[in-house]
């Protein structure tokens, strides 16, 4: 048994560990606001590189972080929504797939460099994509896959088990009841779980650091064999390996607050398209 | 026809649409039904009724096959549909279902539309027509006795209808497909009295044109809706007929004690 101050003792000392938590989160945010804001302007977001990034803008870094997103999205949304249908729809609770499920929650747990030098060996080098948006973009989707599975499989076992008795029973096929009656529900649990990965993978510096960021390469990409600047990477390189980087604070903040927003607008599209499904799927 | 042995109190020309025989389920490692050979009657309607855990929800869900989504379980024996064994190998489950509807205990109508609810069955069946969908749309509510309180509102969420209704709905649903046979499992245990009044009346209507087999732990229930009973007991059938026979008469001596409530 417990007491009531026991209880209030408990609640307290919870209440307390969150708003520390909430301190923290604040101040890392109102430090690179305060520092990053000034350096935001038009010719900062639009413009390119100059003076090995000591001055100009960072759009290429944008561009570039923006088409890995892209990429990994077209890459490992359909991949891991489909193999979470296959896990939780399809495969049969045997050892085989036991140890499938266990390979996909120790991935979600190898170092992000780790991904990147897997990458450099499969895509770069093996399949001989070299350096590029297509090289970064599948390794990113590997590190992101382990993620968009156990979120995707998680909200497809949610749907009720009433829909799927209904459905079968009216003469539905599994793959018609899967279709019709179990993803238009957990679509919305799929996705945000995915798009929340995705915008952690965006800014990630490891995985991409050997399969195609640039170093410094002031144009816009042709096609998805070309290598990018990204906004991890270039803020990596601003803040530790410029020779002037004590003098160009304004251009690292800068840099991280537009790759804060970045983030922040994913996970603000996340929260959108749940709210939309919300609304219209609700039981 | 009628073995007079078995059913001595069954009409001679009564037509059987199900026929079981010696039927065993299993779950896995445990046996769940024993030796079920059940004839069920065309057009009328047959009670399931038992102890709880004695296998009516098992047994009615061999009827349509549902059990065959549960890992590890399996069927012995024979359940044939109009002279069809159903788990003869090459079956067409799509067929069987489409001929034998379900309508579960707790009502699971989709967060649709009253409407995609009902034409949900029609529509993957390959229904594209419009017009025949909303004739067939109106049609089942109607002969679920729930048209005239959602007709103005077809497009609305069925999720936004009172329990007794959504279960109207689910039933409409379950019509909409065509069948000739329709499974109810404990289909108003959920429910209050008024409604539970309004889907006993509703099957009162159906069983003019369908077969129906109905489990339910009301006993009243059972002697007010259906012709045939069915008294099961430990997964096993004690015996089964005309229901006002097993309610006044019953062959069987547990019968007896259940239905008078000396145990279950
Ligand atoms: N999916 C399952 N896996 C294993 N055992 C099961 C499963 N479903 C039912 N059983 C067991 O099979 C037996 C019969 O269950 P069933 O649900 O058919 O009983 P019932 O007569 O419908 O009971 P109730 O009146 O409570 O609904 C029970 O002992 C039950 O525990
Ligand atoms: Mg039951």
């Amino acid at each position: 048994m417990m007491n009531n101050s026991t209880e209030k003792l408990i609640l307290f000392a919870l209440r307390l560990i969150t708003y520390a938590i909430v301190l923290v989160i604040g101040y890392i945010l109102f430090d690179i606001i305060r520092n990053g804001a000034p350096a935001l302007n038009w010719q900062f977001i639009s413009g390119f590189p100059r003076r090995s990034g000591a001055a100009g803008g960072i759009f290429p870094a944008i561009v570039g972080t923006l088409s890995l997103v892209v990429g990994t999205i077209a890459v490992s949304l359909p991949l891991g929504i489909g193999g979470a249908i296959y896990l939780a729809e399809y495969a049969e609770q045997n050892k085989f797939n036991t140890l499938i499920r266990l390979a996909i929650v120790t991935l979600a747990g190898v170092p992000s460099i780790v991904f990147g030098l897997f990458g450099l060996g499969i895509f770069v080098l093996f399949c001989g994509f070299g350096p590029s948006i297509l090289a970064g973009s599948l390794t990113l989707a590997c590190m992101v896959l382990p993620t968009i599975i156990v979120a995707s499989e998680e909200s497809l076992r949610a749907v009720p088990k009433g829909f799927r008795d209904a459905s079968l029973a009216l003469g539905a096929t599994k793959w018609e009841m899967i279709r019709t009656n179990i993803l238009p529900y957990s679509m919305s649990g799929m996705i945000t779980g995915s798009i929340l990965g995705i915008g952690r993978a965006a800014g990630e510096t490891a995985p991409i650091l050997l399969t195609v960021a640039a170093f410094y390469l002031p144009r816009l990409p042709n096609s998805i064999f070309d290598q990018v600047m990204a906004l991890p990477y270039h803020l990596y390189i601003l803040a530790t390996q410029h020779p002037e980087a004590d003098k160009i604070r304004h251009m690292q903040y800068g840099t991280a607050l537009v790759l804060l927003l970045l983030v922040l607008g994913l996970s603000l599209g996340a929260i959108l398209i749940r709210t939309h499904f919300r609304k219209k799927f609700r039981w | 026809m009628v073995e007079q042995s078995l059913y001595p109190n069954y009409p001679k020309d009564l037509e059987m649409v199900i026929t079981t025989n010696q039927v065993n389920f299993f779950y896995g490692p445990t046996q769940a039904l024993f030796d079920i050979s059940l004839l069920i009657p065309a057009k009328h309607v047959t009670a399931l009724i038992g102890p709880s855990g004695c296998g009516k929800s098992t047994f009615l869900r061999c009827l349509n096959r549902m059990n065959d989504t549960i890992p590890h379980s399996r069927v012995e024996g024979e359940i044939s549909i109009n002279q069809k064994d159903i788990y003869a190998p090459g079956t067409d489950v799509v067929e069987l279902r489409k001929e034998v509807g379900m309508v579960f205990q707790k009502s699971n109508p989709f967060p649709k539309s009253i409407f995609d609810n009902v034409a949900y069955g029609p529509r993957i069946h390959g229904e594209k027509n419009q017009k025949r969908l909303t004739e067939i749309v109106e049609q089942s509510l109607q002969q679920a006795a729930i048209w005239d309180e959602v007709k103005d509102r077809l497009q609305a969420n069925a999720m936004g209808l009172s329990g007794g209704q959504q279960q109207r709905l689910c039933i409409a649903r379950a019509l909409a497909v065509g069948p000739k046979i329709l499974l109810m499992d404990e289909p108003a245990s959920a429910l209050d009295p008024k409604s539970t009044t309004r889907i006993e009346d509703l099957i009162g209507e159906l069983r003019t044109n369908y077969t129906i087999v109905i489990v339910t732990h009301n006993m009243q229930q059972a002697a007010r809706v259906s012709d045939y009973t069915a008294f099961f007991y430990e997964g096993r059938l004690i015996e089964c007929d005309a229901t006002p026979k097993i309610f006044t008469n019953p062959r069987q001596k547990q019968t007896e004690d259940y239905i008078t409530g000396r145990f279950g």
